[in-house]
């Protein structure tokens, strides 16, 4: 939000405020709607149920956080923030392919990368 | 002691203080749900075929949570934006529904939503079957262990009629409600017993991590947005531009809370 709104300015943002509303409502709609489509596979179903999330959170990050209109200092921060998240991310699903040696898993009972027999 | 940039912007920021703070949290609230959606990941990636439940969180209830707090979100700016054309009444209405709709959410979560999963069940039988129903008299938190501790000799079950593992029971809109046949299941025959609790499956456990920390956050802002609404509106009659300051501090991180749950309704309810 910017420091300085002429009451003009303000009363132009009200109008925006709703028709966002408007649209978050319709993309709340389409997410459950999308629900009940039967899609072939389901990595088409989480992606477009993620797209429309994603669409959603722009919105309000852009105009309800006023994200589209803001100081350097904010999106400095948002900037680290955004790098740090995805490499916690990375490091988290990386995790799946990189467990310990002999970690055993109890429903399949499989044992990654056990370290092999030694030679007698 | 006067605290220095409460209402001028700092020279180097080009924002005061307050909020440069909130921002700072946020970003540090973005890394505390990033983890948890990076568990949620790695959990629903690293679990067996057919046994990440699915479709058994209420859809409509879900989606008029989703539509409260869309709706709270939009009142919280308009009443920030009425307050900057020095009209108190509309705040005053505005917060008015926000606190109103915070209370909702939390009403539909504590007491209507979550009492219902610790009703509903999954039964595992020493046979390899399993089914998710309610048990007669629909008791809170029963287990095997208990069934055992209690010396109870059967229950009486109302099975769903599917079962989250077969696939149609994903896209079936009835499926936590349809029943079928009841019938009576002897103790001895269950492996296990558990109702929908974080104990029941990584599923629910993560579930229930992620909901009630949003819940939390939920109440916390909902006390934040009440007191400014209430004791707090003392300010606005001695130093205006602070006042509204401080509503749009508590504005923004009631927006985060609305967007972390933008993300946890398709995850949990629809995927």
């Amino acid at each position: 939000m910017s420091d300085t709104h002429s009451f003009e300015s303000i009363k132009k943002h009200r109008n925006v405020y709703i028709a966002v509303f408007v649209g978050l409502l319709i993309g709340t709609a389409l997410t459950v709607g999308m629900y009940y489509v039967h899609f072939s596979q389901l990595w088409k179903t989480i992606t477009i149920a993620l797209i429309i999330a994603t669409i959603k959170a722009s919105l309000v990050a852009a105009f309800f956080m006023h994200l589209s209109n803001e100081r350097r200092a904010i999106y400095s921060t948002l900037l680290v923030t955004a790098f740090f998240l995805v490499a916690m991310m990375y490091l988290f699903i990386h995790a799946r392919t990189d467990v310990p040696l002999g970690t055993e898993f109890r429903a399949t009972k499989q044992v990654p990368h056990a370290p092999a027999p030694a030679d007698k | 002691m006067d605290i220095p940039y409460t209402i001028k912007a700092r020279p180097d920021t080009g924002l005061f203080n307050a909020k440069l703070g909130i921002w700072l949290f946020l970003a540090s609230e973005v890394m505390l749900f990033g983890g948890l959606f990076s568990s949620y990941i790695l959990l629903r990636v690293g679990s067996d075929p057919g046994t990440w439940p699915q479709g058994l969180l209420n859809i409509p209830i879900g989606t008029f949570n989703t539509a409260v707090l869309i709706t709270s979100s939009v009142t919280v700016v308009l009443g920030w934006s009425a307050l900057q054309m020095n009209n108190f009444a509309a705040y005053r209405k505005y917060q008015a529904v926000t606190i109103l709709c915070a209370a909702a959410f939390l009403v539909v979560k504590c007491l209507i939503e979550y009492p219902e999963k610790f009703t509903h069940y999954e039964v595992w039988m020493n046979d390899g079957n399993r089914m998710t129903g309610h048990i007669e008299g629909k008791p809170y938190f029963l287990t095997d262990k208990k069934l055992a501790a209690r010396k109870i000799e059967s229950i009486k079950f109302h099975p769903d009629a599917h079962h989250y593992a077969k696939p149609a029971a994903a896209h079936d809109a009835a499926a936590g409600e349809a029943h079928a046949a009841a019938m009576e299941i002897k103790t001895a025959d269950i492996k296990r017993l558990s109702a929908f609790v974080p104990g029941h499956s990584t599923y629910f456990a993560i579930y229930f991590t992620l909901t009630a920390l949003h819940g939390l956050h939920v109440l916390g802002g909902g006390i934040v947005i009440a007191y400014l609404w209430g004791p707090g509106a003392r300010l606005w009659k001695t130093d205006p531009q602070r006042y509204i300051n401080r509503v749009e501090v508590s504005g923004l991180f009631w927006h985060f809370v609305d967007l972390v749950w933008i993300f946890l309704f398709p995850v949990f309810y629809l995927l």
